[in-house]
């Protein structure tokens, strides 16, 4: 039975009205909750610039050896570099970001689950709030420091590149949401964290970008979901690819995402073990 | 010290070793991990031969020698980034009042023996990239003092990020872009740098003595920002006065640190 969100905001609205109410509150909880480690976000910022200048001389190094190499310039290598080391925050792109594992460590997602609302909406609304405070305080920060230093290009389409760049956030979510629930099984998530570090850096074009890879290991890393976060936001930004067929794909990885995940949320009703008091 | 410091290691390493399935993974995750930059350099030399004038191999030298020194402070000291969390939860008090060096304490805290895993990672890279550019025997004494002077160099390195905590306790990951950007940074020839930035991490950071000036003393090159040639071998006197350095700052840091007095 699907309980209205009702009781948590007492105004005369229809239950759907409340729950896009509840969710929106929870954004914005989420956006709050993280703007109170000022301090932190711009040291990250600080650090996320640092290897970005570090990457871009990389990059630089290989376009002036391969002018044209992946259908970029030397001056789209460079804004790749700067625009992904921006990405790291929102995204989450080192996992993480989710009280999740913890709090099935600590017992307390019991509550969580008997919430009259979906755990897995919950999360992403707050994860939404997070993304959305990280995007300026460590997206801003690379990318200013990158004009300054190097030279970026502007979006070529920047409300096409919003929408991609908010699906490559939810496609994150998405895969950290099924990495925290591993939890459930697993008990202990640093092995899987590992694991997905390894496969988001490699496989997003965190690293390099995607079209460098050689042969098949290019074909299977477009294939798969992590490219729906790094790489397909950075060709509509750069403008290397069709609009309509990049977010595409990614509502495509944010429907399997969210199917997975809303999923695993019904498992683990039955697998949880509450181990807190 | 050297007996304080393997007896509190060994300690935690009993410790982690009872989940033996849980210290294999992480072993063999963090050679993984480690993996990442090897499987960077290598997708990037597949789509070009030289990179600033250095072949794969060569890289892969100066990617291994940094490497090896750098997962060793990985592995011995870089628990000392985790400073403010004592700091900030009060634990750093009972260290002070302990008969050991807090710099030990701090080191050895929560020391994670299957770091090792990215050790061997960047042993097997660098003895790969030694047998590939077939190194004369004449030349390649050099190759343990730069992963002694690279080791030194880092671990002051992280005493420095450690004792700049005592300063900025509410922003610890400032100092990772010092300790981790330098393992990033010496991963590549400084070829490719601006010379700025090279100058910079030649007199004022000496980074360029971890790989790169004795680097190319073993690589026979000439250096193509065109120092003389002794500074291939100023390695250990940039080691000595980094670690000088490193020393006073710490001890400075723990003059000035405060107790939360919780």
């Amino acid at each position: 039975m699907r309980i209205p969100a009702h009781g948590l905001l007492s105004c005369p609205h229809s239950p759907e009205v409340h729950t896009i109410l509840l969710y929106a509150r929870l954004v914005r909880y989420g956006f709050r909750k993280h703007a109170t480690y000022v301090a932190a976000a711009l040291a990250g910022a600080f650090t996320n610039s640092v290897f970005g200048i570090l990457r871009a001389y990389v990059l630089i190094a290989l376009w002036q050896a391969r002018p044209g190499l992946a259908g970029y310039d030397v001056l789209d290598a460079v804004t790749f570099c700067f625009i992904t080391q921006a990405f790291i925050g929102p995204m989450q792109l080192f996992g993480g970001g989710l009280t999740i594992p913890e709090r099935i460590r600590s017992g307390d997602i019991a509550l969580d689950l008997v919430r009259p609302a979906s755990l897995q909406l919950c999360s992403l609304a707050e994860d939404l709030g997070r993304a959305g405070y990280l995007f300026v305080v460590r997206g801003l920060p690379p990318t200013i420091l990158g004009a300054l230093l190097f030279g970026i290009t502007a979006p070529d389409n920047p409300g096409a590149f919003l929408v991609s760049f908010t699906l490559g956030v939810v496609v994150s979510f998405g895969w950290r949401y099924l990495v925290a629930l591993s939890v459930c099984w697993l008990l202990d998530d640093r092995g899987t964290m590992a694991v997905s570090l390894v496969l988001t850096t490699f496989f997003s074009g965190m690293m390099l970008p995607l079209g460098i890879f050689p042969g098949f290991l290019g074909d299977l890393a477009a294939a798969l979901p992590w490219a729906a976060m790094v790489q397909i936001p950075m060709d509509v930004y750069l403008g290397k690819a069709d609009i309509w067929q990049a977010l595409g794909v990614q509502a495509l990885w944010v429907a399997v995402m969210l199917g997975l995940g809303a999923l695993g949320t019904r498992l683990i009703r039955h697998r949880v073990v509450i181990q807190g008091g | 010290m050297v007996r304080t410091y393997v007896l509190l290691a060994w300690t935690w390493t009993r410790a982690a070793a009872a989940y033996p399935v849980s210290f294999a993974i992480m072993t063999v995750l963090g050679f993984l991990v480690a993996g990442l930059d090897v499987a960077a350099i290598l997708v990037i030399f597949s789509n070009t031969t030289t990179l600033a004038g250095f072949t794969r191999d060569q890289v892969l030298f100066l990617y291994g020698t940094s490497n090896v020194a750098f997962a060793l402070c990985d592995m011995l000291v870089s628990n000392l980034d985790r400073i403010s969390l004592h700091v900030k939860s009060g634990t750093f008090d009972t260290m002070l009042i302990r008969p050991v060096s807090t710099w030990i304490q701090t080191a050895t805290d929560r020391f994670l023996i299957t770091r090792i895993g990215r050790v061997l990672q960047a042993l097997l890279v660098l003895g790969y990239a030694v047998t590939a550019l077939d190194l004369p025997w004449s030349r390649l004494w050099m190759v343990p003092v730069m992963i002694g002077c690279g080791f030194v160099i880092f671990s002051a390195l992280w005493t420095l990020a450690g004792a700049l905590q005592f300063v900025l306790t509410d922003a610890p990951e400032v100092s990772s872009a010092f300790t981790y950007g330098s393992g990033q940074l010496t991963q590549y020839p400084f070829a490719i740098y601006g010379r700025e930035v090279v100058r910079g991490v030649t007199y004022v950071l000496p980074l360029a003595f971890v790989n790169w000036q004795p680097g190319l003393y073993v690589l026979g090159l000439p250096d193509p920002f065109g120092t003389p040639e002794f500074m291939r071998f100023l390695g250990p006197v940039a080691a000595l006065v980094l670690a000088l350095l490193a020393g006073l700052a710490w001890r400075q840091g723990i003059r000035r640190y405060r107790s939360t007095g919780s």
